[in-house]
């Protein structure tokens, strides 16, 4: 009886407990079991306290559970794991809670997407975000979805943007205090880009922060006409918040038309930029520009990594960025204040930052329509894999694409609402969004690479070659373990103080999301998607 | 390594063209055969007053008429919308105009004198094999009428190292017992490379236990510039070209 009475304390303990508070997610590094944001919490470090796991014993990893998911979709999710439950997307919009120890279904919600639903690049979904007991979902005909944790039953359902017009949401939400924020994407349909807050229990809109401003708004002036209208800057990925701060920081996506620049004369902001908001009232405080006036399709479309560290002696809030673009930066968080900024891959279209971290353009380097050879590549030096960040090697760890480089025609561009807006076609030996199973190019057409980067020099303390580029997240822990994997299908556990190789494993589909770790009866586990599928490791008992 | 890239020449010199990359084309190729071919056949000409090879087009002048008839099919005819992305139909666009450059040598030769060449005095078929006949050593050719035009093959007999797809280099590794291997490369990643050796053997190696692995960009595939003659050289594009698979 007692024995009973014990349990059911436990169990009520343990309801109570999947409740997600506020304070939890500010919190969130002070329960290293869970994984309660995208991004495992709000500073976006991808840095887990967890240690069991470590350089000694990563060779004992096993294979402990999958999900198969049942779309054929590339997997491109981070679970949630809240109190030995798993929360996950599988593309484009269904989720599944799990047990997060055997992988067994508590159950499953089924999004039945609209057909007016168009993404240029996917039909791929990120995450969940959660609070209290609802999980928040972004679909990508445009809608955001609450859906109660216990049962999977939908709560709300409020519509973001118009999926006829190119609006999608592809990116896990995020919950700062009451709020549910997102933002669109669409930028290859010529959509005029925003972000926006809901309120969590109604699903009522409270404010939009438009990423090209309005005809008379601070701005616009670097728009030239009416092309602000088809501007783009998409939101592609989950920001950061700092509540010190209460500051939201989104990365913002490229112009329209991506490849033809000709009718937006101007730094058309705030496309390519990390724009820092007020989250009760989406006001913007600050703003960098990374890429103005982007010909190249060099979004930001990256996790702001938000870092309390020495900057040069001195302590300081910063924020770490490797970009599309080719360039790593460092910046002061609190007011967008440029530090620094050294190119982490072979770039050819600028010749290097000025002292404001805007870019030196290279001579002839604009797409032309015979055709203009430019690095990096489409997808960039890096795209919208995460990157982590280690207080304790004190390194940036990117999933970066080398010597890669694109051949890039320029194409009128016409607005038609509902069609795509690019003005251009991208070319390059290595595939942009998709391995074949045959590797059919050279290493001199460009590869992967692990790369870490020393944020107070700007140079590369290591770099991990892969023979074909790479997809992959990356996930760092207290152990100086690094986890990440690729487009051949491998999944590593890498020394993260020098790069070597602790732990291999074959997946058999590429890696095209980033690997998160949670802790369930008193043991570590680490998972990774490959292929369709979700795979969950730990150590051989 | 400078990306080489190339212009391919048109009928329409006074239409601004494209430039491609030579991996345009390729993928352009695969893309054909997926896309195109059952339509409009190998030689691009099985669709009344539509030639690919001539440049003969109903609807198109430019490289951006022929982009956006891909995109957008023609409607009220049988040409559907290719579902690619727009580099995939960019690299559509390039191999259409390659086949367009390559109007040298089709047809005009014999197929049956290309054969013998094939299998006697050009030693083909130590290396290739077509039908089932042959070495797997080199790519099988059952297909490469379907695949490749007239001038493209023609150039690959002249100067046989440049056709080399990246999937197909020769190999030559040396395991850690000391024992030298070449092949040539079907596939590879970070940490293993698959070969067929001169034995026609399939192997896959653990790059950690080679001493040496090196891919090579020669081919041990001769020039027959000089050893064929030019009616010879024909005979054989045109057994090549008839070469469609099954």
């Amino acid at each position: 009886m007692t024995r009973v009475l014990l349990s059911i304390s436990a169990l009520a303990f343990s309801l109570a407990a999947q409740s997600v508070t506020p304070e939890r997610l500010i919190r969130a590094n002070q329960e290293p079991q869970n994984w309660l944001t995208y991004s495992g919490n709000y500073s976006s470090q991808r840095y887990s306290t967890l240690s069991e796991i470590a350089p000694g014993n990563a060779k004992n990893l096993e294979l402990q559970w999958v999900y198969q998911a049942r779309s054929l979709e590339k997997f491109e999710a981070t679970p949630l794991v809240v109190d030995g439950i798993m929360y996950v997307t599988e593309a484009p919009n269904n989720v599944v809670a799990l047990d997060a120890k055997t992988g067994a279904i508590f159950w499953v919600y089924d999004y039945r997407i609209s057909p007016d639903a168009r993404v240029c690049c996917g039909s791929v979904n990120r995450g969940l975000a959660i609070l209290g007991e609802t999980l928040y979902m972004g679909t990508i005909d445009a809608h955001l979805v609450a859906i109660d944790s216990k049962s999977g039953r939908p709560l709300w359902n409020v519509q973001v943007g118009d999926p006829k017009v190119g609006y999608s949401l592809t990116h896990a939400p995020l919950v700062v205090k009451d709020k549910v924020i997102v933002g669109v994407a669409g930028a290859e349909y010529g959509i005029r880009g925003y972000i926006a807050a809901f309120d969590a229990a109604s699903g009522r809109e409270l404010w939009r922060f438009y990423t090209i401003p309005a005809a008379g708004e601070p701005g616009n002036q670097t728009w030239q006409g009416d092309s602000w209208k088809y501007g783009g800057g998409s939101v592609w990925i989950t920001g950061s918040y700092d509540p010190a701060l209460n500051l939201v920081y989104w990365g913002t996506g490229n112009p329209g038309a991506d490849w033809n620049a000709d009718n937006r004369a101007g730094d058309n902001l705030y496309s390519d930029c990390v724009v820092a908001l007020d989250p009760d009232t989406g006001k913007l405080k600050w703003y960098f520009q990374f890429t103005p006036h982007d010909e190249f399709d060099y979004d930001a479309v990256q996790v702001p990594v938000l870092v309390d560290a020495n900057w040069r002696g001195t302590p300081r809030k910063l924020m770490m960025w490797a970009n599309r673009n080719g360039f790593f930066y460092v910046l002061d968080r609190t007011n967008g204040e440029f530090l620094s900024g050294r190119p982490f891959t072979k770039v050819t279209w600028a010749t290097g930052l000025d002292s404001k971290g805007r870019p030196i353009r290279a001579p002839n380097s604009s797409p032309t329509v015979e055709g203009t050879i430019v690095y990096p590549g489409v997808q960039g030096g890096t795209n919208w894999y995460s990157p982590s960040y280690s207080p304790r090697t004190g390194l940036f760890y990117i999933s970066s694409w080398a010597d890669y480089f694109m051949n890039v025609s320029k194409m009128p561009a016409e607005y038609t609402p509902g069609q795509r807006y690019t003005g251009g076609a991208p070319r390059s030996p290595v595939p942009s969004l998709q391995r074949g199973l045959i590797n059919t190019w050279t290493t001199e057409n460009g590869y992967g690479a692990v790369v870490a980067m020393d944020p107070n020099t700007g140079e590369r303390k290591w770099e991990f070659k892969m023979t074909d580029v790479t997809g992959a997240g990356i996930l760092t822990t207290a152990s100086d373990l690094l986890f990440t994997g690729n487009r051949e299908g491998y999944f590593y556990a890498l020394d993260a103080r020098n790069g070597s190789i602790l732990w291999k494993t074959r997946l058999g589909g590429a890696v095209s999301s980033g690997p998160m770790t949670f802790r369930a009866d008193g043991r570590q586990y680490v998972s990774i998607a490959a292929g369709h599928a979700l795979f969950v490791f730990a150590l051989r008992q | 390594m400078k990306p080489i890239l190339i212009t391919i020449l048109t009928l329409f010199p006074l239409v601004a063209q494209r430039q491609y990359l030579s991996s345009d084309v390729e993928n352009g190729s695969r893309l054909y055969r997926t896309n195109c071919y059952a339509c409009h056949g190998p030689e691009g000409a099985s669709i009344p007053g539509v030639n690919f090879q001539r440049g003969q087009f109903k609807r198109a002048t430019s490289d951006d008429d022929l982009f956006r008839i891909i995109a957008s099919g023609i409607p009220g005819t049988a040409m559907p919308p290719t579902a690619v992305n727009d580099g995939a139909r960019f690299a559509m666009v390039a191999y259409l105009r390659s086949m367009q450059s390559a109007m040298s040598a089709v047809g005009s030769g014999d197929a049956a004198r290309g054969k013998a060449l094939f299998e006697g005095k050009g030693g083909c078929a130590s290396c290739h094999r077509v039908r089932g006949i042959g070495s797997r050593i080199a790519p099988d050719l059952s297909e490469v009428g379907a695949i490749r035009t007239a001038a493209y093959l023609e150039r690959s007999l002249v100067v046989p190292a440049e056709s080399v797809l990246p999937e197909h280099k020769a190999v030559r590794l040396v395991t850690r017992q000391g024992t030298t291997i070449s092949g040539r490369r079907l596939n590879e990643d970070t940490h293993t490379i698959q070969i067929i050796d001169l034995d026609q053997r399939m192997i896959s190696y653990l790059k950690s236990d080679l001493r040496e692995l090196i891919l090579l960009n020669t081919t041990s595939m001769p020039s027959f510039q000089g050893k064929f003659t030019a009616a010879e050289m024909t005979d054989m594009v045109t057994y090549l070209l008839s070469l469609k698979g099954e």
